[in-house]
Order: C-alpha cells, then sequence, then structure tokens
C-alpha cells in the first residue's frame, strides 16, 4: 500500500463571513517533498498554513496529516508538525534559551537544555542564547522562531515567509533545516514572496491567487526567469477573467 | 535528540507539562512584575479611598467593612486577571501553545495556579492594610480561610473569561462585564461569610455561606476545565 501524504488538503474551502480566502483548495505534499506557496498579498497562503497547521478549522474540506485526520490525530499529529508564522511565539521576557527549553518540554523531548542548545547553535543563536528576546533584532528573533520550529525534529515543516528579517547569511542556510537528524529529507510546505528562495529550496510550487490554486507544477527545469513568467502569466490570466483562475489539483 | 515516547504513540507527560508552563507563567511574572504590581497598587488605593469616603464608626463599620475588602480584592483581582493573557496576546504565544501536543486543561489549570499565586500574595498585603484601615480583625484563619474559598471561584471563573476578554478588542471592559455577574454568588457568600466572622460571631455561624462557598467554587472549577476547551477553539 502507498504511503499516505505527509499533507494532504482536500477541497479545503475557509470563508471569514462573506469573503472566502481559500475556495475549493486540493494540495497534496509527499513524505520528504518541499512544495512553495506562492500567491500575491491576500491569496490565502497564510490561511492555508494554518489550516494545515490546525490553528485554523476549514469551513468545508478536509486536512490529513501522515493520512490522519487533524481532528482525530489530536496530540499525536502536533508532534510531527513544526510551525513558523508570522509571529514568533516567542516570550519576550525570557531568553532564547529558556523559550526552547520551555517548547523542548511541552513537545516532551528527552533532553530539552540539551537540544536547546543544539538547534541554537544550528541556526547560529548559541552565542545570544542567554539575552532576552525583547532584545534581539527582528532577524534573531526569526532564527529562535526557526529552532523552536525543529526542536522537536517535525517530519513536517510549515514554513510562513521564513526570510523574513534573515540577513543573506541566515537566508542561504534556511536549506539545512529542511533535513532531519536522522538525514531524511522533511516535507516542507513554505509560503513565501520570493520566487527564487522558494526555488532554491522547493521541489514543486503552488500558485494561489483569490484563494484558489491558479498554477503549480515541477520546478525541475525552471529558472528564476521563466518563474517569474509563470507568476506574471498566472496573475494576468487571473486579471484579465476578472476573477482568480480556475480551481485545479496539485 | 529523542521524544518521550512509547512504541506508537507520543506519551508526553502532563505534570511536566503543567510544571513548565506554571514556571513560565510564573518567571516572567518574577522578571516583569506587571501583575502584581498593579493589583497591590489598585488594591491599596481601593482601600485608601474607602477608608477617608466611608469615615466608619463602630457600629455600621461591621456592615460594611466586609463589602469594602471584598470591593477591594475583586478590583484588585479584576485587574490582575485582565493581564494573565497578555504576553500570550502580544506575541501570538497561545498559538504557539496551541501547536504543542499539549492537554488544553494542562494551560487552564497552569494559568489558573498562577492566577491564584498572583491574588493569594495581593490579598497577603490587603489584609494586613485593611486591618490597619478599619481597626477590625481581618487577620484570622477563618477569614484568610473564606478569602482563599472566595478566590477560589473567583480565579476559577476569572482564568477563563480572562480567556474570552482577551480576544475582543474591548478586553479591559469585557472581562468585568463577564465577569461580576457570573460571581455574584461567591462574592455574596464570601461578603456575609467574613461579616460574620468580623462582628465575632462563631465559625459555625457561617456555615451556610461556607457551604455555598464550597459548592460554587466545585461547579465553576468543574464548568471551566469543561469550556476552556472551547474558549481556546476560538482563539486566533
Amino acid at each position: 500500500m502507498a504511503e499516505a501524504p505527509a499533507a494532504e488538503a482536500r477541497g479545503v474551502t475557509k470563508r471569514f463571513g462573506a469573503r472566502a480566502a481559500l475556495r475549493g483548495v486540493d494540495v497534496a505534499v509527499q513524505r520528504g517533498e518541499r512544495v512553495a506557496l506562492f500567491g500575491p498579498n491576500g491569496s490565502g497562503k497564510t490561511t492555508f498554513l494554518r489550516i494545515i497547521a490546525g490553528l485554523t478549522q476549514p469551513t468545508r474540506g478536509e486536512v490529513r496529516i501522515a493520512g490522519m485526520d487533524y481532528r482525530r490525530g489530536g496530540q499525536a499529529l502536533r508532534l510531527r508538525v513544526g510551525v513558523t508564522g508570522h509571529h514568533p511565539y516567542l516570550y519576550d521576557d525570557l531568553t532564547a534559551e529558556e523559550n526552547l527549553v520551555f517548547y523542548a518540554r511541552m513537545f516532551g523531548v528527552s533532553d530539552p537544555r540539551g537540544r536547546a542548545q543544539a538547534v541554537l547553535e544550528a541556526v547560529g543563536m548559541a552565542q545570544r542564547r542567554r539575552d532576552k528576546v525583547r532584545g534581539l533584532s527582528r532577524g534573531m528573533q526569526q532564527r529562535v522562531a526557526l529552532a523552536r520550529a525543529m526542536l522537536h525534529d517535525p517530519e513536517l515543516l510549515l514554513l510562513d515567509e521564513p526570510d523574513t528579517g534573515l540577513d543573506q547569511e541566515a537566508a542561504g542556510q534556511l536549506g539545512e533545516y529542511l533535513v532531519r537528524g536522522n538525514g531524511e529529507p522533511r516535507a516542507v510546505i513554505m509560503a513565501t514572496h520570493d520566487l527564487r528562495l522558494g526555488l532554491r529550496l522547493c521541489q514543486r510550487y503552488v500558485m494561489l491567487l483569490g484563494g484558489r490554486i491558479a498554477a503549480g507544477g515541477s520546478m525541475a527545469g525552471l529558472d528564476a526567469d521563466a518563474l517569474e513568467q509563470a507568476y506574471a502569466a498566472a496573475t494576468f490570466q487571473a486579471g484579465q477573467q476578472g476573477r482568480p483562475a480556475q480551481r485545479g489539483q496539485a | 535528540m529523542s521524544k518521550d515516547t512509547g512504541p506508537g504513540a507520543p506519551r508526553v507527560r502532563y505534570a511536566q507539562q503543567l510544571g513548565a508552563l506554571l514556571w513560565k507563567d510564573l518567571a516572567i511574572e518574577l522578571r516583569t512584575r506587571d501583575t502584581i504590581a498593579a493589583m497591590l497598587v489598585f488594591g491599596v488605593l481601593s482601600l485608601t479611598v474607602f477608608n477617608f469616603a466611608f469615615e466608619l464608626r463602630a457600629e455600621s463599620l461591621v456592615l460594611v467593612a466586609p463589602g469594602v475588602l471584598w470591593v477591594a480584592v475583586l478590583f484588585a483581582g479584576t485587574l490582575g486577571l485582565g493581564r494573565a493573557y497578555s504576553h500570550e496576546r502580544e506575541r501570538g504565544s497561545l498559538e504557539g501553545l496551541l501547536l504543542c501536543p499539549v492537554d488544553h486543561s494542562a494551560i487552564y489549570l497552569a494559568k489558573l495556579l498562577a492566577n491564584l499565586a498572583y491574588l493569594a500574595l495581593a490579598e497577603a498585603v490587603l489584609l494586613p492594610v485593611f486591618d490597619a484601615f478599619f481597626g477590625v480583625e481581618a487577620l484570622q484563619p477563618g477569614v484568610v480561610a473564606v478569602i482563599l474559598l472566595g478566590t477560589v471561584g473567583f480565579a476559577s471563573v476569572g482564568t477563563v473569561f480572562g480567556a474570552m476578554a482577551v480576544q475582543t478588542r474591548a478586553r479591559e471592559v469585557m472581562l468585568p462585564i463577564l465577569l461580576l455577574p457570573v460571581l455574584v454568588p461567591v462574592i455574596i457568600g464570601s461578603v456575609k461569610a467574613t461579616g460574620i466572622l468580623l462582628d465575632g460571631r462563631p465559625w459555625s455561624d457561617t456555615w451556610v455561606w461556607v457551604n455555598l462557598l464550597i459548592v460554587f467554587d466545585v461547579v465553576y472549577v468543574a464548568a471551566s476545565f469543561a469550556l476552556y476547551e472551547y474558549v481556546l477553539e476560538d482563539w486566533g
């Protein structure tokens, strides 16, 4: 029997009152596969990631993580997923290390302090581990947030604009975080406006426009220019039609 | 790196998570002192205002003093409960907790225990001040027991409503509007029992009110545990 996808969304629709943020989105991400989520502001990328993370319930449709329904999988599924969002999910008045030790305990990591130090070193924050988060720059906070998402070595990583605030060196190291402790690649869904970052890190892309999938496909054979052209064409086509592109399968 | 996992299912320990959550809240409060300082200043100021406003004579003292004490505790406590979720709100940290494999009752219990600690500390300061201002013997075991019973009911409901109120735009206004009507039985029981004890009457005279407090404490704690799950579902 084929292995269940790391994450699967079927017909996911999300409405906020009269406004539909997502309209029947189907995405399946295989284990170890890295998918970039492109789209302009308000296209539904963050809403989609929040639904996959279990932070928001879809109005319609189904989400499965490793073949399990989120509503039934509960706490076991949380161990499989790591998330970075628009918020760093850190406490300003705790140090970087204290934040990570706290979250490691919440995830039941066996050596919280050791693991916190290891991931802080991985993101280049070991020297600043005793600094309160309040005193760290935006980019440093983002590094600690990335470390927090990796603490429990998740199989699936959901990254919402992970390069926000990062300097070039840190952004260049993002690829290192996409491999698990045992050397296996993580499954990744990464929302980003940076097409080149998506091209560098991901194997496939999904383009959202107006809450629908407008385009998608493999990154193989694409260079940055071709990807930018595909992005522009999808945006133009949606604009010409006066409505978002048709529902698609990715 | 390994996780505390059993064969097939994760075994993340409730007590360990509860301890981590409580440590986090207390560590932040010890560093910032935001909640405790606000509660103490507001509570002492309330007692000071009442002291000068009423200029109580001996015969009216026992009638008014229990109400004064509880109004000060409720004012200070409501202020503290309103701040209990400010750290979670400001940085989206409660969403970070919801992403953890944690039973929501552990989040509630940790917040409740932290709130009880802040309230107990505030009351430990307010009682001697009340004693000094009004010249009543408030520092007696019976009064302390009644205050603790009232505080459990107050904090259990306040911890849930604090989570609801902080999600609204008018959060400072919303908490007392939600909280005080529900607390009426606890307030009445606490004020009546405190009044009996300050009047010098025996502890046995308070039983009706103490029983009322115990019943409502049990009901409120149980209902709060059950409700908290739904409150967190709506977060974000």
